[in-house]
């Protein structure tokens, strides 16, 4: 139920605010630099050169549009809802996260930074802007945990070959917040000539907001694409959430919507109960982490709490403040998958599709496979396919065969 | 008149820069820490800035990150920063200053975080990554409960912001000579003189400088125009050099303060 009306155009405020989530929370150092951005961002915006040019990117470089396939295989053997895959697993680097790069990248450019950095955890917002700085000539630092270094390794060695830098982040708990912390300490020493690709919805504003702009074209396609394909919206829109920026893309077209039910997946990890898990409206409550007041898996005391996912990308403890903020207005609803459904979930897309989705993305594809037999043959369920798989099969084996070797 | 101000009053009258020593509460465990903190004090520092131990620190360097985390593996959390200076309080009237995140004050309740704090005997709270925009609670709550804000200007910050921040801050403005986290630094930024004149012609309150300075030739060039100097890694690497050993850490940190000290009369 929708319990006030959804002005999603007016949102954030101008300072950043999505109700009482968002904002600008960082060291006096960044500050102008954060202003300076918004204003740089709120002038491309209006800018038809500029749209005009992330535009051709986005169709030449990136591989835009991307199909909206309808997994027939997938639908039959669930039984019930006729499931359709938004392929944004077929886009140049392999997932979504190159619309945003290619919007900050071209961003950079006009504020006349030299030098990018970035955070990454699974390492494919890692590629996409090693890619992209390679493609404009930027000097380019990838920060990552070490343990998301193990366990993407193929992902680090593609940064490499594309001239970025990838340093390892020993500290914490050795994952993304861990890498956006030493991304944050990287841009308060250099913001002069340096522009700091945030790949998530997250973050201080604009970052959120921009992220999300970049992500619409998703959602805005799949739209079309639906209409074309079923005369009509869909029932059930479904994305995984980590930071929240491919779901957000993907459900801002439809949040004015009141027929088309939304649902972000998070990481549900071990188990919710063990609190190994990275999912935040499960277990979290607000704070402010990392430049946004949001949703937090945090102590009483305030201290952030260790996550868990097997998949290196939802291994976050916070989530994009606009998702805080639509789920309070019940305009979004939140399940999670467990490690164990998306292994499961991985395997049978492979089987009956032939579709190897990241493990990230098969989150939603787990969800998918519970909540598609409860619904109708005449109902329409919209998953967002974030991105591709190959960068986990190496870890994905390495797990099964421990399940079957007994667990150790 | 209220103990920042009074420090302040006291260099002045000395005819020199006051002294702020920074270390991280429970550091490199809570019972050591309250001796830290009492070398500090012996050693005169005019005013005691505590860091409440954060899980992501991101505004600090390695040194102060690696403090904190021995701090929350030794056990630290929120109420024994708070017990800390309530014992400092039976010996010492020293102001004391927390330096913390924000997400510390708002787990606990911003109201009840100000109010724990001024019961505690602490004096100002500089919250680093709470600009002035996002601290209308906070300020009021400061204010209301009569502790002292203090707030950073950076390199970066245009006059607009200083004159901005100038208008929030209660305590003292603290000035980040250099971009960048905290840590140790090699040399003190060149164009000191003339930032500290832009600050001063909209800040009625005391001026400090921090960030870098770890040597006597710094604090000389800072206490030589600002109205005190912040040393914090400097200090805080005593205690790294050394964790285990109680006697040791104290024996450098005196070495250390009065080596610092002695440059405070340029």
């Amino acid at each position: 139920m929708i319990s006030q009306e959804i002005r999603k155009e007016t949102l954030p405020d101008a300072s950043g605010h999505f109700g009482p989530y968002g904002g600008c929370y960082v060291p006096e150092t960044l500050m102008t630099c954060l202003q300076e951005l918004t204003g740089a961002y709120q002038a491309a915006r209006r800018d038809p050169e500029f749209q005009k040019e992330l535009k051709h990117y986005l169709k030449v470089y990136a591989g835009r549009p991307t199909g909206l396939y309808f997994a027939e295989n997938m639908s039959r053997t669930l039984g019930g809802a006729r499931i359709y895959l938004k392929r944004e697993d077929l886009l140049h680097t392999g997932a979504h996260k190159i619309n945003n790069v290619l919007g900050q990248i071209l961003l950079a450019r006009r504020l006349g930074k030299t030098r990018i950095i970035a955070e990454t955890g699974a390492g494919q917002h890692g590629v996409a802007t090693a890619t992209a700085c390679a493609k404009f000539g930027m000097e380019c630092v990838i920060y990552m945990g070490e343990e998301d270094m193990r366990r993407q390794a193929l992902n680090v060695f593609r940064m490499r070959l594309c001239g970025a830098e990838v340093r390892g982040v020993s500290n914490g708990q050795k994952t993304l917040k861990d890498a956006v912390n030493e991304a944050m300490r990287d841009w308060v020493a250099s913001s002069g000539n340096t522009h700091y690709i945030l790949g998530s919805a997250l973050g201080a504003h604009p970052f959120p907001m921009m992220v999300r702009d970049f992500h619409r074209v998703i959602g805005a396609e799949t739209r079309r694409q639906i209409m074309e394909a079923e005369g009509r919206l869909p029932d059930e829109m479904v994305a995984c959430v980590g930071g929240g920026s491919n779901a957000i893309g993907f459900f801002f077209e439809f949040l004015e919507e009141p027929s088309v039910r939304l649902v972000g997946v998070e990481a549900g990890g071990y188990a919710i109960a063990s609190g190994q898990h990275a999912a935040r409206f499960q277990g979290g409550r607000m704070g402010v982490l990392q430049g946004c007041k949001t949703y937090i898996l945090q102590d009483e005391d305030g201290q952030i709490e260790p996550t868990h996912s097997v998949s290196a990308g939802l291994d976050y403890a916070a989530v994009g403040p606009e998702h805080a903020y639509y789920r309070d207005l019940e305009r979004i609803e939140y399940a999670f998958a467990s490690d164990e459904d998306v292994l499961e979930a991985f395997q049978f897309l492979c089987r009956t599709e032939g579709i190897l989705p990241a493990l990230e993305s098969t989150h939603a594809i787990g969800y998918a496979m519970r909540r598609a037999p409860e619904m109708d043959p005449d109902q329409i369920m919209c998953v967002n396919l974030s991105g591709r798989g190959d960068k986990d099969v190496s870890e994905v084996e390495r797990v099964l065969k421990l399940e079957k070797g007994g667990g150790q | 008149m209220n103990r920042i101000e009074a420090a302040f009053q006291k260099a002045k009258s000395e005819g020199r820069a006051a002294f702020v020593a920074y270390v991280c509460a429970g550091d490199p465990d809570p019972e050591t820490s309250l001796e830290v903190c009492r070398t500090l004090i012996g050693e005169g520092t005019d005013i005691l800035e505590l860091g409440m131990p954060f899980s992501d620190p991101l505004a600090d360097g390695l040194t102060n990150q690696l403090a904190a985390e021995r701090a929350l593996d030794a056990g630290m959390n929120q109420e024994k920063v708070f017990r800390l200076v309530e014992r400092i309080r039976e010996f010492s009237e020293v102001p004391i200053v927390f330096y913390t995140y924000y997400n510390l004050v708002f787990a606990r309740g911003v109201g009840e975080f100000v109010d724990r704090a001024v019961k505690a005997g602490a004096d100002g709270v500089l919250t680093l990554d709470l600009p002035p925009e996002e601290a209308g609670e906070m300020d009021q709550a400061c204010s209301e409960a009569g502790l002292k804000t203090v707030y950073i200007v950076a390199p970066t910050s245009p006059e607009s912001r200083i004159e901005r921040i100038a208008g929030s801050a209660t305590g003292f403005l603290y000035y980040v000579s250099q971009e960048g986290v905290t840590g140790e630094r090699d040399q003190v930024a060149s164009n000191l003189e003339d930032k500290l004149a832009l600050i001063r012609r909209h800040a009625r309150q005391p001026v400090v400088v921090g960030f870098g300075i770890s040597r006597p030739e710094h604090v000389r060039t800072v206490a030589a125009v600002a109205d005190g100097v912040v040393v914090g890694s400097a200090l805080v690497n005593c205690i790294a050099a050394n964790p285990k050993d109680r006697k040791a850490i104290l024996e450098a940190l005196s070495a250390k303060m009065e080596a610092l000290t002695g440059a405070l009369h340029s």
